[in-house]
């Protein structure tokens, strides 16, 4: 008996979208044990068991006794876990913001304070820390206003210009009104010199100061942000093919870069303004993610949201512990392996074909 | 893709212009082209074949009016318009990380909300046209693993995607060898005939041109100089002048028109 070969080639199955839930996972249990771990580790040595005791002494819905000492209950809850969540947060966000601007502006070079938000900030939080005699109620706000205004300028300034390409106009609008704000910015800190030193240590970042109210300050933008930039994930990826083609496949890329930019912007400010000019987290991220896992943004968004989170607490520590009792500034910490980074990424072989 | 079948599209262009700065890149071009025709744009370089392209795909700002199937193009937003209309450009953006099925996918988007995200549906054509353009095998292929035949007939899937009656291709074989180029262009007629759809490319071959353009229209300097059937467009005397050439057009024993250029002095190699 002979079998009939059906006349219909056989159906291949429907080729699966890139998946994103394998790098998500792995970048998850990467961020629980750092955090975790970061946690635990200190001046004063805690053990695993006692910080996942207070941790669980917290849950809403389960109440376990608490059986570490009082001490160690609010070394946890008060100092450390604070510290390690605010750097999460921004971490997550600058990674992400890094992610986003690299795709709506297609440079790989691309960093959240490339439209100048950290000059902003920067100007707004030594406003606040000269005008404030070191009360540090007004310092978040100020560099909030200052970073978001910043880059209001850099828009209005870059979309105006009649280039042929408006994403090329925006960063070197960018790289102007930067260029004004840290004028500005250097101006003051020089006539106002006794307030160096907080305003110096500002701007190199860090988290030492860390509170349950700080991450209540930045949580709703910094979710928001995250929300926004995670829906235009695929509108990032048609993005990659170039302006004129998102155009003609029915997309207006302007509209896309002018949420996205919002959304980023609104982010990270609310991230610097408790943490300080962190560097390189943006860039370091995003890349990482693109030669370990898949060029698709919805790959790169979320596991570099994660993965920033798990970086910057990881930094963090690095932070606090290698100089111990002294702290050494996180955006120093950050620098020191961004820089080197970059080479490795010049050089890596798949940059050669297009990072983006 | 049944919908498509039945819905091929009149373009008409009135006196369309384009202006860059100050000079006029196209002066008033009229034509009909009719639904299921493929109309080659001809002309030297700079002549404004691409211009002229680039303004049907809404790419660059114009004056004058297009219609399609009756209906003025310019007030319809772009993703409506990305549904009838699919442009391939000369120079694709060809991201070199991205699967063969993720770039064809991305023709979908006209479809997809602002928001929204392909669905299986979405994929499952994808993949059927990739199968269709022989490239069934490479679906989870990158870009950069692919050749330079494949890479075009790829750029043609994204198109296709968008399921538009209307194919817009700018020089869409001048990356290619000689028998690639044939064998894109042949793709594009298959695929002309298969599903009613309304060709209009700028072409560089006029060999090419002759061969597969069912009307020509010659372009210089922005405007229309010659338009109708290839036999006759291609005249030596005005192919002369309008390329700066010395041309002789041939025929073919079967035949079909051959362009060949000439030497301009006489001395022998």
């Amino acid at each position: 008996m002979t079998t009939v070969r059906p006349l219909v080639p056989e159906t291949r199955p429907v080729p699966a979208p890139v998946s994103a839930k394998k790098p998500i996972l792995v970048a998850l249990v990467v961020l629980v044990a750092v955090a975790l771990l970061a946690t635990a580790i200190g001046p004063a040595d805690l053990s695993l068991g006692t910080v996942l005791n207070v941790l669980a002494s917290h849950l809403p819905w389960w109440h376990p006794h608490a059986t570490a000492s009082p001490i160690n209950q609010a070394i946890v809850w008060e100092i450390r876990l604070p510290r390690v969540v605010l750097g999460g947060i921004v971490g997550s966000m600058l990674a992400a913001g890094g992610a986003s601007y690299q795709g709506v502006f297609r440079n790989p070079l691309a960093d959240p304070y490339l439209l100048g938000v950290a000059a902003g900030a920067g100007l707004g939080a030594t406003v606040a820390i000269i005008s404030a005699s070191r009360s540090m109620y007004l310092l978040p706000v100020a560099a909030f206003v200052g970073g978001a205004l910043a880059v209001t300028l850099t828009y209005l300034v870059g979309s105006r210009a009649t280039t042929h390409s408006a994403g090329s106009s925006i960063v070197l609008a960018g790289v102007a009104i930067a260029a004004v704000f840290t004028a500005l910015q250097t101006n003051l800190q020089q006539q106002h010199a006794a307030d160096l030193q907080p305003v110096y240590s500002w701007i190199l970042g860090s988290l030492s100061t860390a509170s349950w109210s700080d991450v209540g300050l930045i949580a709703p933008y910094v979710l928001i942000s995250a929300v926004v930039l995670l829906a235009h994930r695929r509108l990032l990826d048609v993005l990659r093919v170039g302006e004129e083609e998102a155009t003609a496949l029915g997309v207006h890329p302007q509209r896309v870069r002018l949420a996205v930019v919002a959304a980023a912007t609104l982010g990270t400010a609310a991230a610097v303004s408790v943490s300080g000019l962190i560097g390189f987290v943006g860039i370091i991220v995003p890349h990482v993610v693109r030669l370990t896992t898949n060029a698709s943004y919805r790959v790169v968004l979320p596991v570099s949201m994660i993965s920033g989170a798990s970086f910057l607490i990881l930094a963090d520590l690095g932070a606090r512990m290698l100089d111990a009792p002294a702290e050494v500034p996180l955006g120093v910490v950050t620098a020191f392996i961004g820089g080197p980074f970059f080479i490795f990424v010049l050089r890596s072989r798949r940059s050669h074909q297009g990072v983006l | 893709m049944a919908a498509l079948a039945e819905t091929s599209y009149v373009v008409e262009l009135e006196s369309l212009s384009v202006r860059y700065d100050s000079t006029l890149a196209l002066r008033a071009v009229s034509d009909v082209v009719v639904a299921g025709e493929w109309l080659g744009v001809i002309g030297a370089n700079g002549a404004g074949k691409s211009t002229l392209l680039r303004a049907l795909a809404h790419l660059v700002p114009y004056e004058g009016v297009v219609r399609l199937d009756g209906a003025n193009a310019a007030p319809l937003s772009r993703r409506h318009f990305a549904r009838l209309v699919a442009f391939v450009p000369q120079k694709p953006e060809l991201p070199q990380q991205m699967r063969a099925i993720d770039y064809v996918v991305l023709g979908r988007t006209p479809h997809l909300g602002y928001f929204g995200v392909d669905g299986e549906r979405d994929r499952a054509r994808c993949a059927s046209l990739l199968e269709r353009l022989g490239l069934g095998a490479k679906v989870e292929r990158t870009l950069a693993t692919l050749s330079g035949g494949e890479l075009q007939r790829l750029v043609l899937a994204r198109a296709l995607a968008q399921e538009a009656p209307v194919l817009l291709l700018d020089e869409p074989t001048s990356a290619l060898d000689l028998g690639r180029r044939v064998e894109a262009l042949e793709l594009v007629d298959e695929l002309r005939h298969e599903r009613g759809l309304t060709v209009i490319s700028a072409l560089h071959d006029l060999t090419l041109a002759a061969q597969f353009a069912t009307r020509l229209l010659l372009l210089h300097e922005g405007a229309v100089v010659a338009c109708g059937s290839p036999a006759e467009v291609l005249d030596e005397t005005s192919l002369g002048h309008y390329f700066g050439a010395r041309v002789q057009v041939l025929r073919s024993s079967d035949g079909e028109l051959v362009v060949i250029p000439r030497r301009q002095s006489e001395r022998k190699p």
